[in-house]
């Protein structure tokens, strides 16, 4: 017998759990301060976002909304790591990366909030809208990374996807389209531990998400996810390699949702609370944080000042929310077709004459 | 002018639009090299290059996908299933992201995609290779559902699909890709996606269909004028949006309907077209709307595929029956 192939998944993590950067060979980003306490500010502002979303859906002011609570290193190395010219196609909880990319904390209220024009979203106009179906927005990626190559530009798509949605074969597919037609693809699996109740392990018998970018020919790696260097540092080379005309890439970022699947959802029926409280030790903004005051680099001060920051910039952003007026009932109609077929302008006329009464 | 089948019509129109837009991408299974497995795309890659004809991996919901996301991102792909019976895979991405890409972005983001697929049976294929399944689609908000069933309509009607800013599921029937050849210009001129074809005046009883049964319902048409029957025939060719208008034009002159379709009866688009004439032509019809359409089976092999598919006798016995009330 001879071995036909072999493979190995290489795991990344700098960023231990109390934030003592490991081993000899950190990579320049883990000193550079102005940077890392960007991301770490970001990072807090998605979370103080995200708690406020949550208490607007408790209070009757949102309608089902899905957090990001835990997985904001995951989401804002992603942001800062695209440029504008990139096409970001995230799934639905990604909001640390689209705020870097200019969607405005309103805009998110807006779509769950049940208004189409949260989709029509300041960031660039042509990254992809929230993807709900599960793991389609891989293929949506994988089509621009073509688009990108037949046009010879030097762009590269991202897609986030969710560990659960990379059982479903859009997923593998938009891999093995990266792998053939050596695309400028990087995909993101955000392995949260969990598909709404469905846990990582009953999800596959694979030892790791990152090596199922082995079967598709693309590189592939795992990395701690909760750490944010080792995050940029991934998605640093994997973007480059894209860029540069090397291929698909595979970034397994392994984290855990602190907070129930939805609003819709209660995870307390399905996890203990003995893993929780062990996962909130593994959380990525206390240890980023422990590492930069191990720097000197941020003080208990600023801290509170721009917790405080955070909470006005977030309450604007809602005040905003609430008071954007519905949409009018003809915007259901104005964009099924470029020019609205007569069928639907005598629907149309008829909803516009119910809605007046 | 060049004398051209059903299918070369297709090939004709591909070719025409990829040398006017270098947008426009064809994708699919044995698309490029083979020139596709019904020869649609002959000559396409050595014309326009690998890059543009895209043979990809086998999996149609790969393909559906990719297409979704070229279109949004400035290109205009031509997606092909090999049969209509393989697209089942594509419909998550068609309704979930095609059909509603414009309108769940307020317009920011559009998807003028071509789905295309040999339609229908008819011709001894294989288990899942003669599906009529355009209804699935009829109800899906967002899209067009075009039937070309002509050289020369197959032609103008792709030049249309693939110009159209919208997604486009484009069937041809592929039992009639090569029953005939007519003078075909290749000249552009794209044909409107939102009227009916009236194919054959007549004042006694109108005959609605679509697809290759346009080839029955012309026939039983020439089987009533031997009995001194005059029937009006129209090939619907767009299903979604409906023309009804000319539907209903014809039937006030004649004030008999018979619809015509090979797929199964219950929930075909036949469905659709009787209730509209029963909403806005109840008045103007002298007898109930009859509909010769596919039996409520699942395509049978091939064996009784003839016996499954409406035929002419069946066709000339509605019409009499429609003729015979009122």
């Amino acid at each position: 017998m001879s071995i036909a192939a072999s493979f190995e998944i290489e795991y990344l993590q700098y960023l231990d759990e109390s934030g003592t950067l490991l081993g000899e060979d950190a990579p320049a980003f883990a000193r550079d301060v102005r940077a890392l306490v960007d991301a770490y500010k970001l990072m807090c502002f998605t979370r103080v976002f995200d708690g406020k979303a949550i208490a607007l859906q408790r209070t009757g002011k949102l309608g089902t909304y899905a957090s990001c609570l835990g997985m904001e290193a995951t989401y804002v190395a992603i942001g800062s790591a695209l440029t504008e010219d990139d096409v970001f196609a995230p799934f639905y909880r990604d909001y640390g990366a689209q705020f870097q990319r200019g969607v405005k904390p309103r805009e998110v209220l807006l779509y769950w909030g049940g208004d189409e024009r949260g989709n029509d979203f300041s960031g660039p106009a042509h990254d992809f809208a929230w993807c709900v179906p599960i793991a389609t927005q891989c293929l949506h990626a994988a089509g621009a990374a073509l688009a990108f190559k037949i046009r010879k530009e030097p762009r590269v798509a991202l897609a986030t996807v969710g560990d659960g949605g990379t059982s479903k074969g859009d997923f593998y597919a938009a891999i093995n389209a990266g792998g053939a037609f050596a695309l400028p693809l990087v995909v993101v699996v955000v392995n949260n531990q969990y598909a709404i109740s469905i846990p990582r392990a009953q999800q596959t018998a694979a030892k790791t998400l990152a090596q199922k970018g082995i079967a598709a020919g693309i590189e592939s790696v795992q990395v701690d996810g909760n750490d944010l260097v080792a995050m940029h540092v991934a998605l640093d080379h994997a973007i480059k390699r894209a860029r540069h005309g090397h291929g698909a890439s595979l970034i397994e970022a392994v984290t855990y949702r602190l907070s129930d699947h939805t609003t819709a959802d209660d995870a307390r029926r399905y996890r203990s609370e003995d893993e929780v409280t062990a996962a909130w030790e593994r959380e990525p903004i206390k240890r980023l944080r422990a590492y930069l005051q191990g720097m000197n680099a941020w003080t208990d001060a600023e801290e509170k000042d721009w917790l405080a920051e955070c909470a006005r910039r977030v309450d604007a952003e809602i005040d905003a929310y609430l008071e954007t007026r519905a949409p009018p009932v003809t915007a259901m109609f104005d964009h099924t077709y470029a020019e609205l077929p007569l069928d639907l302008e005598r629907q149309r006329a008829d909803a516009l004459a119910t809605a007046k009464g | 002018m060049p004398q051209i089948n059903l299918i070369e019509g297709i090939t004709l129109a591909l070719a025409h639009e990829m040398a006017r837009d270098p947008a426009v991408v064809v994708l699919g299974e044995d698309v490029g090299v083979n020139g596709g497995v019904f020869r649609a795309t002959v000559g396409l890659q050595q014309k326009f290059g690998a890059e543009r004809v895209i043979d990809t991996p086998l999996d149609e919901a790969m393909i559906a996908g990719l297409a979704v996301g070229l279109a949004a991102q400035g290109m205009r792909p031509v997606a092909e299933a090999q049969f209509e019976g393989f697209m089942y895979p594509m419909i998550d991405q068609i309704a979930s992201h095609a059909a509603r890409m414009r309108t769940r972005t307020r317009g920011r983001l559009t998807c003028p995609a071509v789905f295309r697929a040999p339609w229908g049976g008819g011709i001894h294929a294989p288990e899942h290779h003669s599906e009529a399944i355009e209804a699935l689609f009829t109800n899906i908000a967002g899209l067009r559902v075009v039937i070309a069933s002509s050289p020369g309509r197959a032609y103008g009607l792709l030049l249309a699909a693939i110009r159209d800013p919208d997604p486009v599921i484009f069937f041809e029937p592929k039992r009639i890709y090569r029953q005939y050849k007519e003078d075909v210009a290749d000249d552009g001129e794209a044909l409107p996606l939102d009227v009916c074809f009236v194919l054959r005046d007549g004042w006694d009883v109108t005959l609605v269909t679509w697809g290759a049964q346009v080839k029955e319902t012309l026939e039983a048409a020439d089987a009533l004028a031997a009995e001194g029957i005059r029937a009006e025939v129209i090939d619907v060719a767009t299903l979604k949006p409906l023309d009804f208008d000319t539907i209903h034009e014809s039937v006030k002159k004649t004030h008999r309907c018979v619809i015509v379709h090979e797929a199964p009866y219950t929930g075909g688009f036949g469905g659709e077209i009787a209730a509209r004439l029963a909403e806005h032509a109840l008045y103007d019809l002298h007898a109930p709307v009859e509909r010769v359409a596919g039996y409520d089976v699942p395509m049978p092999l091939y064996k009784l595929e003839m016996n499954y598919l409406p035929n002419v006798a069946r066709i000339v016995a509605a019409a009499k029956r429609a003729l015979a009330a009122g």
